[in-house]
């Protein structure tokens, strides 16, 4: 035991005094031209938004938005390396650079933003989602305050954690939280019977239930226990590479809204070259002007970009529109002049 | 001449160690100040805010974080102390089956420690839970009165209600090491010299009384040294809990990294309690380690 002690008392003593404070600050955009392919963390196991497909490529909106910030910084949507990373993997992954940016179903909060929190920076919500609750149709639950007292199965380490508990809390009902790592477990208890409910996003239920042998069995109930806006997120403290994403992202928005598409954009550019008047979607196109260069990008990245995946609506419907395999309403993910709330500030 | 040599290769391996150790510390310290963040523990003091399935002591969200690691402590030390009884008490048995003249329990032994020791245990505790115990369909109650019934929410044995997640920990990790602790306990009575059997059969003693009396006294210092190495392995597995959904103390730690964006600091408190957990066991291990030789040389 002494011994013990003594051994740890000398070693400390021996590494005082060795840590060294110079830091090297470079962008972590720097670091992905130079390495030429973008590592972005991924969840992987939610189809619609990041899943494996049968010939072992993933696909998702996630995973397309990964594509449009590689088009952007690198010129080609293939040069990304994907990480699958659970839930309480992925703030450590991005704060010891392991990834270069998360794009991974992540709630937009104000703990994860801050510096102080898991610092965080978040580029423009991609998707608008709400925790919502999930029950076997057989079991004639209708409502949260029918499930008080039961199991309920939810993933650990998530924003859902908390709001369950809030919910629950707020209206003093006990419950019994059955936590497990991935979603793939929480379904796996749910379906086993060991909950009387299982909670997560309201699209990350929609899509468990595309999976499930028999998925009329079971229903999403009505209540909506959270806003949960997803975002694509970066480290903080890197102006350059957390601008550069949000303007791709405005650029997805803004494509949509002047109705420029992945089919039409090569005739949109034409129309742009031969049209000096047409201002606005000469210096959207990178025709002329320097809003790419302003942003560390080629001038030009918003055509790489929607020539290689669309713009957002494009996405949208690629995988969770009314002919994929996971269909959710738009709703509020539509364009703000459509109704929705996503909303590009102007490239000027 | 020598001295001096081997001096110089000791300082040499303490540098190198040493070096390696100060690139991490400072490569630590570096992503740390360039994320903007200290170190600090203050946040032990907030409010948790997550309910907890199982909790052998009061709580509530509204209490704090240290009090929610330390009912996941507690939550560890439980699964820990009744595995490590049930574990000892399957190991032994089949142990001493292991070496018995029965040749159909020594092949039933042998077949069981191989197949335990040569698949891993994150599928044995998947196994366990997702088909042993949430396979149950309806309620399995004991044909006499209520003393044992089991569904898949849980053993209910004798009015105590064990969930299960706790059962199916439990289950995966006694049997786990159970397999081993069995060869443990096997190499320390073939470690007895074989004149011992001899001597005692000749004195007219049963096998049973001999094994008792006579073996196992000379077996337990071979024995315990390998024992206390399966105990600290089955307190360091019982992290796993976090694949079958039990809040032990990794699992409440993984959800307060999360909440909190601490990861350094919270890794930095589950070393020290798992170092704390293990050296009780060690230290305990070795105090009747100590005892037992005392007992046995009398002179």
């Amino acid at each position: 035991m002494r011994r013990f002690f003594t051994g740890i008392l000398t070693f400390s003593m021996l590494l005082t005094g060795c840590v060294n404070s110079s830091i090297r600050t470079q962008s972590r955009l720097e670091v992905i031209k130079s390495r030429d392919s973008l590592i972005c963390g991924v969840s992987g196991k939610i189809p619609g938004f990041s899943f494996l497909n049968s010939n072992g490529s993933y696909q998702g909106l996630d995973v397309d938005i990964c594509k449009a910030f590689a088009a952007a910084f690198l010129g080609n949507p293939n040069k990304v390396q994907f990480r699958p990373l659970t839930a309480p993997e992925r703030f450590t992954a991005i704060r010891t650079g392991e990834i270069d940016l998360l794009s991974r179903n992540t709630t937009f909060n104000l703990s994860r933003d801050s510096s102080k929190g898991n610092g965080l920076i978040f580029a423009p919500i991609i998707f608008h989602d709400g925790q919502g609750l999930m029950v076997k149709k057989s079991s004639n639950l209708n409502s949260l305050y029918e499930l008080a007292g039961k199991s309920i199965c939810v993933g650990s380490g998530t924003t859902t954690e908390q709001n369950i508990n809030d919910a629950f809390e707020e209206k003093s009902l006990p419950y019994t939280p059955i936590k497990y790592q991935d979603l793939n477990q929480v379904v796996a208890g749910y379906l086993q019977g060991r909950c009387a409910a299982m909670t997560s996003d309201r699209s990350q239920l929609a899509a468990a239930r595309s999976g499930f042998r028999n998925p009329k069995a079971h229903i999403i109930l009505d209540d909506v226990l959270s806003k949960e806006p997803l975002a694509p997120a970066s480290a903080g403290g890197d102006q350059l590479l957390s601008d550069a994403m949000r303007w791709v992202i405005f650029a997805l928005f803004t494509a949509e809204e002047k109705g420029i598409t992945q089919s039409n954009i090569n005739q949109k550019l034409e129309i742009a070259k031969n049209n000096p008047q047409m201002k606005p979607l000469r210096r959207f196109l990178g025709v002329e002007g320097d809003l790419g260069e302003k942003l560390g990008l080629p001038n030009d990245f918003v055509i790489k970009v929607i020539s290689s995946t669309g713009n957002y609506g494009e996405m949208y419907n690629r995988h969770l529109g009314p002919n994929s395999k996971v269909p959710i309403p738009r709703g509020l993910n539509k364009i703000h002049n459509s109704g929705g709330l996503h909303f590009a500030p102007p490239f000027n | 001449m020598k001295i001096s040599y081997k001096a110089t290769t000791q300082i040499l391996i303490a540098l190198i160690v040493i070096s390696i150790i100060c690139i991490l510390i400072n490569n630590l310290t570096v992503n740390l100040i360039k994320t903007g963040l200290g170190f600090s523990f203050g946040w032990l003091f907030r409010p948790a805010s997550f309910a907890l399935a199982e909790h052998p002591l009061p709580y509530s969200p509204s209490d704090s974080y240290a009090w929610a690691l330390f009912i996941g402590w507690l939550n560890s030390l439980k699964v820990i102390f009744y595995s490590l009884l049930l574990a000892t008490l399957i190991g032994t048995c089949v142990g001493l089956f292991r070496v018995g003249k029965n040749v159909l329990l020594r092949l039933v032994s042998a077949g069981y420690i191989a197949i335990i020791r040569q698949t891993p245990l994150l599928l044995q505790l998947m196994f366990w839970y997702f088909v042993a115990i949430l396979g149950i369909k309806g309620t399995i109650a004991s044909p006499i009165g209520s003393v044992l019934s089991i569904s898949n929410q849980g053993i209910n044995l004798l009015g105590i209600k064990l969930s299960a997640e706790f059962t199916s920990l439990l289950l995966g990790l006694s049997v786990f090491t159970s397999a081993y602790i069995a060869e443990v306990v096997r190499g320390g009575i073939n470690s007895v010299d074989k004149g011992q059997w001899e001597s005692f059969r000749s004195l007219g003693l049963k096998d049973s009384t001999g094994l008792y009396k006579i073996i196992i006294p000379q077996a337990l210092p071979a024995i315990l040294p390998g024992l206390t190495s399966q105990y600290l392995n089955l307190a360091k597995n019982s992290t796993l809990a976090i694949a079958v959904g039990y809040s032990d103390i990794y699992a409440i730690n993984d959800t307060i990294i999360n909440q909190t964006g601490r990861p350094i600091e919270g890794f930095i408190i589950l070393l020290l309690s798992f170092l704390f957990l293990n050296l009780i066991i060690s230290n305990g291990m070795e105090y009747l380690n100590t005892a037992i030789i005392r007992s046995s040389n009398p002179y």
